[in-house]
């Protein structure tokens, strides 16, 4: 199974950290994983603005990129979300349906596909406050949300319980969206900053010292609200914990 | 400090409460700026965290009773499909409707929009020589500005439900549908109290001022020459009506003056009684948090020697049931939980919205009224996707909000800034050299900037946050390239800079 790498627009350009633990962490699964070199973007900022027009370009050469792989697997909730249920603004051949059908977020791939039982090489000795991201959990189904009724279940918590050394501390409000939103970030930037201080808050008086997620955007936005005011808390991505970094 | 000494901070916090925020309204013709009028509402510190912290308790609530019935999803499937069912045949229905409630002695009235409401409520007012009216709360009839026409044909309306009436004697609209004043604080309150009804304006007591507008508005309760409801639910079968409310508002309303008028919504019908059964298990638990409303009145005719009139209001409904990406909006029951969940409606109030209806449901429903003037409201939202999940009909808000958004901007109404900067961006975006060169600007730009080039007016971004800060070994890209494209052929590909 030839799997291809996609790495998101801000994380190749910001948290490469997190490209190398996706890739490595696969390696050490033995999957042969390709990185496309021509890859931009999935098109989420226009679509998100409503305009799918802005995005045609775009999410043709996202399907021109890896449609040739069997598997596409991405560190980014929110960029699967969007190739997975809104990359409509171009025709719907078979290729563009058979790369909407075979993108993957990285806990969803270890989890259910490669279902994976042990991180042998990962030891985190901290207590974490793990951030669903409202993508992950509410439109790729990482866990049960507070707000429905049934059975509690969470794929990403179930990968992290599995890491030596590990401490996960439970939140206040559990699932609520951490204010990034996209562009909502900047067209709204004093609500997003509000709601993600107050994200930080309840980490921070639960006694997370760090904040993990399977979102990098989420990150981004939380750690930039706590560099302003000085909160003393710390990020990562879920991959780089999985993968064995130790702090 | 010891135990007994007062607090100063706190003296001085009580002497001089935070005045209520107060965002500025949208001109005619002009469009509805969220962003700016939730920043005015943030800026009240007190009231900000006070509103998210009363309204996230709701949503405690809810998540609490709806979780204590086992078929809570399968309660809110059923009624998602007899909500289709209904408006899937509402012709049908309506007609039903309104033959058995004539049958009652009803009096039935039909209004294509606000204005033919509000005109033959008028007449009715006119021929029974009506000068003061009580009504409960009716989201309806402010779609209709129904006070504001009879403010100004002479016609007095008190509101009856304590948060409304509240919200009436401010002079403001309601923040939230099902608790009118929830941006308020006590000490607003008890200032406004003790400017209108003289009441003291140290007491904030909530059992002090619930007394103080009871004494004031009573004696009008019983001097009144008639009185209006809205309705929550219209019965096809019965040709009767359903109110809910926690005060018995809508009781002495409907009851005490021989007059009963009552505005319904065209989508509020059902077709059978015991519709109800699923209904009244959702709406109060989906609210407040409360099993039910303290009263869930049936009104089926006129009172012995009165006399009863519905007024069925279309008000762009039937627009709105042809749109096939919004109609199921149409399934709404007004419990607000969409905007109890929504972390944006809780950071910035239900004002900010500068609409009749507030939070994930006004995103949706509001630009049926009028695109332009609330065409930023969609944008409103993190499309979280929480909204869908409280709503008890199971309508799709998010998608909708998302959905808006294309409709929007394919209409011309996104501002002109956020439209070339998509389109930019698409254009960079499509072309690996074009984004490989943009990356490299952005991240020296960050690396070399002086901290005042970076952090200014012009990016929104910077006002509250930092900036990420650019790798110390380059991109992912740059990293891949030193690895792993010189081993033993790892890739297929060949680099293009």
């Amino acid at each position: 199974m030839q799997i291809g790498l996609f790495v998101p627009c801000f994380i190749d350009a910001f948290y490469p950290g997190v490209g190398i633990a996706t890739l490595e962490l696969l390696e050490r699964f033995d999957c042969k994983v390709d990185y496309p070199f021509d890859q931009t973007c999935c098109g989420q900022p226009m679509v998100n603005s409503g305009c799918h027009d802005e995005a045609r370009a775009t999410e043709a050469l996202f399907v021109k990129n890896f449609a040739k792989y069997d598997l596409i697997v991405a560190p980014s909730g929110s960029c699967v979300h969007q190739i997975r249920d809104n990359l409509t603004a171009i025709e719907q051949t078979p290729e563009v349906k058979h790369v909407r059908e075979n993108t993957l977020e990285l806990v969803e791939f270890l989890h259910d596909v490669l279902k994976v039982e042990a991180f042998p090489w990962a030891r985190f000795e901290h207590r974490v406050g793990y951030h669903d991201s409202c993508n992950t959990l509410r439109n790729l189904g990482h866990g049960k949300p507070s707000e429905l009724h049934g059975e509690y279940f969470s794929k990403p918590r179930a990968l992290l319980e599995k890491v030596a050394g590990i401490e996960l501390v439970s939140i206040d409000r559990p699932d609520e969206c951490c204010g990034f939103g996209g562009t909502f970030s900047v067209t709204e930037p004093e609500v997003s900053t509000r709601m993600g201080q107050d994200k930080i808050a309840d980490h921070g008086r639960n006694g997370a010292e760090y904040i993990v997620s399977a979102d990098s955007s989420c990150l981004m936005h939380q750690s930039g609200c706590a560099a302003r005011i000085g909160a003393p808390i710390r990020f990562k991505h879920i991959a780089e914990i999985l993968n064995g970094a130790s702090q | 400090m010891s135990g007994n000494e007062p607090n100063p901070a706190a003296t001085m916090a009580r002497a001089t409460p935070e005045p209520q925020p107060r965002p500025a309204k949208a001109a005619d013709g002009k469009r509805v700026d969220h962003a700016r009028s939730a920043k005015q509402f943030l800026n009240a510190p007190e009231h900000a965290k006070s509103h998210d912290t009363r309204v996230w308790a709701m949503r405690t609530k809810r998540d609490k009773q709806a979780h204590t019935i086992e078929e809570w999803e399968e309660l809110r499937q059923l009624a998602s499909d007899i909500k289709t069912h209904t408006l899937t045949h509402l012709d049908t229905y309506l007609e039903q409707f309104e033959a058995n409630a004539k049958a009652n002695g009803i009096h039935v009235h039909w209004a294509k929009d606000g204005a033919e409401h509000n005109r033959i409520i008028h007449e009715i007012f006119t021929d029974h020589g009506v000068k003061s009216v009580i009504k409960a709360k009716s989201m309806l009839m402010e779609e209709c500005g129904f006070r504001h026409y009879m403010d100004g044909v002479g016609i007095e309306i008190v509101e009856t439900d304590l948060g409304e009436r509240i919200q009436q004697l401010d002079g403001e609209d309601p923040s939230h549908i099902v608790v009118p004043p929830v941006h308020k604080m006590r000490s607003d309150v008890a200032r406004l109290f003790a400017d209108k009804l003289g009441s003291d304006p140290e007491n904030d007591d909530a059992h002090y001022l619930a007394g103080a507008q009871r004494d004031a508005t009573r004696p009008l309760i019983l001097d009144a020459d008639a009185g209006m409801t809205g309705a929550n639910f219209a019965v096809a079968e019965t040709g009767g009506f359903v109110v809910c409310t926690n005060e018995g508002n809508a009781d002495l309303s409907a009851n005490v003056p021989n007059l009963h008028v009552a505005s319904i919504g065209i989508e509020k019908l059902v077709p059978r009684v015991e519709d109800m059964g699923v209904f009244i298990r959702l709406l109060s638990r989906s609210a407040l948090g409360s099993p039910i409303t303290q009263y869930t009145s049936h009104f089926r005719g006129p009172k012995q020697g009165g006399e009863m009139h519905v007024v069925l209001v279309d008000n762009g409904r039937s627009k709105r049931l042809g749109m096939e990406q919004f109609w199921s909006s149409l399934k709404c029951i007004r419990c607000g939980a969409c905007m109890n969940t929504c972390p944006v409606y809780r950071r910035s109030g239900g004002l900010s919205y500068g609409a009749t209806y507030a939070g994930p449901l006004g995103l949706i429903l509001n630009p049926t009224f009028d695109a332009h003037r609330y065409s930023n409201l969609p944008f409103a939202s993190t499309l979280n996707g929480s909204c869908t999940n409280v709503c008890p009909v199971k309508i799709n808000i998010h998608e909708q909000i998302f959905g808006w958004r294309q409709v929007l901007a394919e209409n011309g109404h996104l501002p002109w800034t956020k439209k070339t900067g998509l389109a930019a961006a698409g254009k960079v975006l499509a072309s690996p050299k074009g984004y490989r060169a943009a990356i490299k600007a952005t991240n020296s730009a960050l690396k070399h900037l002086p901290r005042w080039a970076i952090y200014n007016r012009m990016n929104a971004w910077g006002e509250g946050r930092e900036m990420p800060s650019p790798p110390d070994n380059g991109t992912f890209h740059d990293w891949y390239k030193r690895h792993r494209l010189n081993r033993d052929g790892a890739s297929h590909n060949t680099p293009e800079n």
